[in-house]
């Protein structure tokens, strides 16, 4: 397996900061805003922004967390079911604009479960994306970001994967090439 | 692990605790869409259920129904009291014949015990015993375990004194089962004639003092006297069994604790429990309904996630 580094922890950092500072171009005070991440990953793209948006801004926003496996499309075409990760929404999204975040953008699948689940908790004025990677060319439904942290482009063979600190102990985003003989 | 090890939920003796801890786990996540503004999650939308109801029941029947229909399962509902069962037709018949109509999953309450696993042997759907006379009861224990955790934070190490007719009652037995798999201590409390003769065998306690059960324990689950399973007098009136048997808002005050109290419904009021306790703060029985849903919710999922396409 190769592997090779796409962003380091420096890149890292930067990218988190341009996709705050895009997000505050388009939505000002996020006073009619909120932010969801997609479980499990999502959730870590989400807390990255918002505390550098909350240091920007010096306010709180309000934030949530969404889990997709009910609304999944791969339900009994797995080996094993998916078990559901918490889904923390305690606000309304009646009337506003929604930024969902994940990791990566790959099939646009989990995207498309997501925007199913979040209808479940009303009716949002808008819906944007925010994505860490967009692995182009790989799309099953046209599906696209609206804040993208790197484009890659990849084979289905490969695989890209977002490391956090907290998690694996170092910002970076590395991407993963299958030796030939493999 | 993320599948069960059972293909059919016939009883809470043939689960293991990780399939126990996987139902709970799952259940916290439907609970939780069950609370949303649409209650409601398309993992079902191919999936039939039949839902066969040999006996009477209102709660059961009502409860699963919901869980289907909050995860978009068709559902079609079958009573004894309207069918071709008052006609003569067998059992392995009616069910074929629902079958033959493509239907991915039956839910069954029947008054024979076994009946849920003589089908589960004998057709390739699902099978989700809901009540088999006086045997099982799985989804019940299930929601009464799951409840308990979530007042107490954990079943294991709990003690948990279930009162009343042991003898017909199947809440009692899958409730047994269940509680010792998660680790609870259990006591039988009831008259000896509504206790089974080797009860002991499953390693629970017996008491026949209600008192004396209530101090020992963490949670009381009342079960209700079935009248309409016994053939005989098991005691001289239900004034009599109150007497003894009943517990009482004095009773409850009198404890040297708070304990909690639970009830698999439907209530007889002022026979094993007072209408003052039912509604006060310590019962948590209409947590157990809402419960009953998000577990019920849970076992069909796990169930029809093994169904392939």
């Amino acid at each position: 397996m190769e592997k090779q580094v796409i962003l380091n922890s420096k890149h890292f950092e930067l990218t988190i900061k341009r996709l705050s500072y895009q997000l505050i171009e388009n939505h000002n005070d996020f006073s009619k805003t909120v932010l969801i991440g997609l479980q499990p990953r999502g959730i870590n793209v989400l807390t990255r922004i918002k505390s550098q948006l909350e240091a920007i801004l010096k306010k709180e926003i309000v934030c949530g967390d969404l889990d997709i496996t009910f609304y999944r499309d791969d339900f009994r075409r797995r080996e094993q079911p998916l078990i559901p990760s918490a889904t923390n929404i305690d606000f309304v999204i009646e009337n506003k604009n929604v930024v969902l975040m994940d990791d990566v953008l790959y099939t646009g699948r989990t995207i498309r479960s997501g925007l199913d689940a979040l209808l479940a908790f009303g009716r949002p004025v808008k819906v944007e994306l925010l994505t860490m990677i967009d692995r182009r060319f790989q799309r099953d439904l046209p599906i696209q970001s609206d804040y993208t942290g790197r484009t890659v482009d990849t084979l289905t063979s490969e695989r890209v994967s977002v490391e956090w600190k907290e998690i694996e102990g170092e910002d970076k985003v590395v991407l993963y090439t299958p030796d030939e003989n493999e | 692990m993320n599948s069960l090890s059972v293909d059919d939920l016939t009883g809470i003796k043939d689960l293991t605790r990780a399939d126990i801890d996987l139902i709970f786990k799952t259940a916290d996540a439907f609970k939780e869409v069950i609370n949303r503004p649409i209650k409601k999650v398309p993992s079902l939308r191919d999936i039939t259920i039949a839902n066969l109801f040999f006996e009477n029941s209102t709660r059961t029947r009502l409860s699963f129904e919901l869980a289907e229909k909050r995860l978009s399962a068709d559902v079609v509902n079958f009573s004894a009291a309207s069918s071709s069962v008052k006609k003569g037709e067998t059992l392995i018949d009616t069910v074929n014949n629902i079958l033959s109509m493509k239907v991915d999953m039956v839910i069954m309450r029947h008054p024979n015990p076994g009946a849920a696993k003589f089908l589960s042997e004998r057709i390739d759907a699902k099978v989700i015993n809901a009540g088999d006379g006086t045997h099982e009861h799985p989804t019940q224990a299930l929601l009464d375990s799951y409840s308990i955790r979530e007042r107490l934070g954990d079943v294991a190490g709990k003690k948990v004194v279930i009162v009343g007719d042991i003898l017909h009652s199947r809440v009692a037995l899958s409730n047994i089962y269940c509680l010792q798999k998660l680790g609870a201590e259990v006591m039988v409390c009831g008259p000896t004639t509504l206790m089974p003769r080797y009860i002991h065998e499953l390693g629970v306690i017996v008491e026949h003092d209600l008192k004396k059960a209530l101090e020992w324990c963490d949670v009381a689950n009342m079960l209700r006297i079935q009248l309409e399973r016994q053939e005989m007098k098991y005691f001289p009136s239900l004034r009599e069994y109150s007497m003894q048997y009943g517990l009482t808002k004095d009773i409850l005050d009198g404890l040297s604790k708070k304990i909690i109290v639970m009830h698999p419904g439907p209530i007889n009021r002022g026979v094993e429990i007072t209408s003052d306790v039912a509604d006060s703060k310590q019962a948590i029985i209409l947590q157990q309904v809402e419960n009953g849903v998000a577990i019920r919710m849970a076992v069909i999922y796990l169930l029809a996630s093994q169904i392939k396409r």
